[in-house]
């Protein structure tokens, strides 16, 4: 058993673990997973599998082949914050999440930042995710983008850095709700013996978001819809799930259509006037008559109601621009600048190959960098230097001299362990936490997030697509 | 000069489509080479939309027609006064800044050839110097001949050709500008060219370069010229489907044919 040898590694923050003690959040998990033979723990994964299965939660991983609906793993060991490391993350995750909207609001406003010299014109106004359609716009409350995920990392006690910004429609949040559900479901007895925030406010928190940010056009209590590019998309699941529990319809672009000075959602009792369309499609694919012409799953027309003030698009369009890789690096920037604070949540140090300083060192440091493409997302087109081969790195540095600004570096982070399930019993594995942040009138966090889990040993990449598990994710009361 | 504007663009299915919608760039820009007199836009059963002011000062006006139908008229009728400013946009409205207009389209890439057009028209004078050398060389690179390309093709593939239409002579010169860093971008509007006005192409495009401490400036390859009281300027784009007059899409399986007329006149003569 490696139970208590998660000691052992000492270059990674152990969140169970340090210097042979249990810190004190984990105190009554140790107990827990102690008195668990293995042959229950075997019974319970597979009755968990079970339960995901039965729901239908899948994830399909692109690129990979295989079963296009296989299970993401789950991972029954919780993952536990203390009240109080959860109050200062929170803080931190509100903090960038308004900053990052009062950026948006900016670049398609007049530009201040650009104008004061605090980031580079290029980045703003020449990036693929810039929307000069949505230039000008006032959009309700000045909220962009609705629901922002961040990704962060923890490296010891008190460290903990994000990794990216997700402004456009990040996913996953239904794996934190479908979670804590199973685990309440099988450990009925962990729940009464930790007090445990609660996370099931979410659709009811998401339901208010989107309709505190009804359109000016909007005069009674607002109609809100899921919009879905279908089935075949692999977050269909978390679309139909979230309608469902928000109590709202969930349609694809065929299901609505615009006439004069609206969006409307074809019923059964005839055509129903559609307030705020919460869209899980992507930007270019929302409406071919203002981005891509051959589009089929949006809805043509929707772009010119949305800019006329007849509907609202949650997150607008062109949000995208503020979760850039490029982008990021200015982050703790826009934090002083538009609120004149100094930042809470630490970004990681980050090099960007198209500055030539930058590039020189990227390249001679490639074996210890992690690369990244700025577009990319997923996990996909990623260079982690200390676990590649000798090829590997070629390859990179062939793709970087090639195209240098399309590429950042990272150093390679001591991505924090928690103890995880495994075949040979318990052991050290690395997460990750992507908290999903709701900005309408107000701005609301749950206290939880989906924790993602590395579950090859020693690997450092957490996302579902690359072989990832999930977590549930406490936050005990104070 | 004082001119009038009728533009008639017909579409006909050869079966009922269900819906029609679209949405359109079909007002007078305010600046102060026009000042608008009358203006009226009319689509046959047509519901109007909503409408706005977009970040490039444009004003955009949706229309949605209900179905069945096999014919739509979208008519323009109007009466522009023009001023000759010698191509300048002066006073004109709008929030975006000209970094945007320095990004890459299909249509607007510049190829091996476009980019050594562009450089060898550099001029050490400056860039209002340079973007009149650009605009002189592609004119010179493109002859005008209609039906030598199409809707799709693009501005390399038009220089390699050596022949074209103004929307091909706006997208070569929108990518030799891009190509040596300076913000262009595609206009539409109609040009007054003959008295009788049976003008060529009388729908007209042309570009836009920008020049630091002039702003944008207007240069029409085609003829050689840079914009004057003979045009009237309607919105701008990337490239040319961005910057189109009518963007329209019909729900339906009927196959679409379009018959486009546009008289502009002199009313002063």
């Amino acid at each position: 058993m490696v139970a208590a040898g998660g000691v052992t590694v000492t270059q990674y923050f152990n969140e169970m673990y340090q210097n042979g003690k249990v810190r004190a959040p984990y105190a009554q998990l140790e107990d827990w997973m102690n008195a668990m033979p293995a042959q229950l723990r075997t019974l319970k994964q597979a009755e968990a599998e079970d339960l995901f299965r039965r729901i239908g939660i899948t994830f399909a991983v692109y690129g990979e082949g295989g079963d296009p609906d296989r299970l993401i793993p789950f991972d029954m060991f919780p993952r536990v914050f203390t009240g109080a490391e959860w109050g200062r993350l929170e803080k931190g995750i509100k903090q960038r999440a308004r900053a990052l909207n009062a950026f948006l609001v900016d670049v398609y406003g007049r530009g201040e930042i650009v104008r004061a010299g605090r980031i580079p014109a290029r980045l703003v106004y020449q990036n693929e995710a810039y929307e000069k359609a949505v230039a000008g716009i006032k959009p309700p409350k000045g909220v962009y983008s609705h629901i922002v995920g961040i990704d962060i990392v923890r490296t010891g006690p008190d460290e903990f850095f994000v990794l990216e910004d997700n402004c456009r429609t990040p996913s996953g949040v239904s794996y934190m709700l479908e979670n804590r559900e199973i685990m309440m479901r099988m450990f009925p007895d962990l729940f009464r013996g930790n007090r445990i925030e609660p996370v099931d406010r979410y659709p009811d928190l998401l339901r208010r978001t989107l309709a505190s940010v009804a359109p000016p056009k909007c005069s009674k209590d607002p109609t809100i819809v899921l919009l879905t590019p279908g089935p075949f998309n692999s977050a269909y699941y978390e679309h139909s799930f979230l309608a469902d529990l928000m109590g709202i319809e969930l349609v694809e672009g065929q299901d609505l259509f615009v006439e004069g000075e609206f969006v409307w959602m074809r019923t059964t009792e005839g055509p129903k006037r559609v307030d705020v369309i919460y869209r899980r499609i992507d930007d270019a694919y929302i409406d071919p008559l203002c981005f891509r012409p051959d589009s089929t799953l949006g809805v043509p027309g929707v772009m010119d109601v949305y800019r006329s003030g007849g509907v609202s698009l949650c997150s607008a369009p062109g949000a995208g621009v503020a979760d850039d890789k490029a982008v990021y690096t200015f982050v703790p920037e826009m934090v002083r600048f538009y609120l004149g604070e100094e930042p809470i949540l630490k970004n990681v140090p980050t090099w960007q190959c198209g500055r030539q300083d930058d590039l020189g060192y990227v390249l001679d440091n490639l074996a210890d960098l992690v690369v990244k493409e700025v577009h990319g997302s997923g996990g996909y087109g990623m260079l982690v230097g200390p676990k590649a081969t000798k090829e590997q790195v070629e390859t990179f540095r062939a793709k970087i001299t090639a195209d240098p600004g399309n590429y950042i570096a990272q150093p390679t982070l001591a991505l924090s362990t928690t103890p995880t399930f495994v075949a040979e019993g318990v052991a050290p594995r690395h997460v990750d936490l992507r908290p999903y942040c709701l900005v309408g009138e107000r701005i609301e966090l749950v206290p939880g997030a989906l924790t993602r889990v590395a579950l090859t040993e020693g690997s450092l990449v957490v996302n579902s697509s690359q072989g990832g598990g999930v977590k549930d994710t406490w936050v005990l009361a104070e | 000069m004082l001119l009038s504007v009728d533009h008639v663009t017909r579409y006909r299915y050869d079966q009922p489509v269900r819906a029609v919608m679209q949405s359109h760039r079909l007002t007078p820009s305010v600046f102060a080479g026009q000042k608008t007199r009358n203006w009226t836009v009319t689509v046959t059963d047509g519901i109007p939309g909503g409408t706005f002011r977009d970040g490039a000062g444009d004003v955009v006006q949706s229309w949605t027609v209900k179905g069945p139908v096999t014919e739509i008229e979208v008519r323009v009728t109007g009466t522009v006064e023009t001023f000759d400013l010698a191509g300048l946009l002066r006073g004109h409205r709008e929030l975006l800044p000209p970094e945007v207009y320095l990004v890459d389209t299909p249509p607007t890439r510049a190829d091996a050839a476009l980019t050594a057009l562009a450089h060898a028209a550099r001029n050490p004078e400056g860039a209002l110097s340079t973007a009149h050398g650009l605009a002189a060389a592609v004119a010179d690179a493109i002859a005008y001949r209609p039906g030598a390309t199409h809707a799709h093709t693009t501005a390399a593939e038009a220089l390699a050709l050596g022949e074209g239409v103004c929307q091909d002579h706006a997208h070569a010169l929108i990518a030799c500008a891009r190509a040596i860093g300076l913000p262009a971008r595609y206009v539409s509007g109609y040009l007054f060219a003959t008295a009788d006005g049976s003008a060529h192409e009388a729908a007209h495009a042309w570009a836009e370069i920008h020049v630091a401490g002039l702003g944008w400036v207007g240069f029409d390859p085609a003829n050689r010229c840079c914009p004057d009281a003979r045009y009237i300027r309607l919105g701008s784009g990337l490239n040319a489907q961005d910057a189109a007059p009518i963007r329209g899409i019909a729900r339906g399986l009927g196959q679409e044919s379009l018959d486009v007329t546009v008289a502009v006149q002199d009313l002063q003569q």
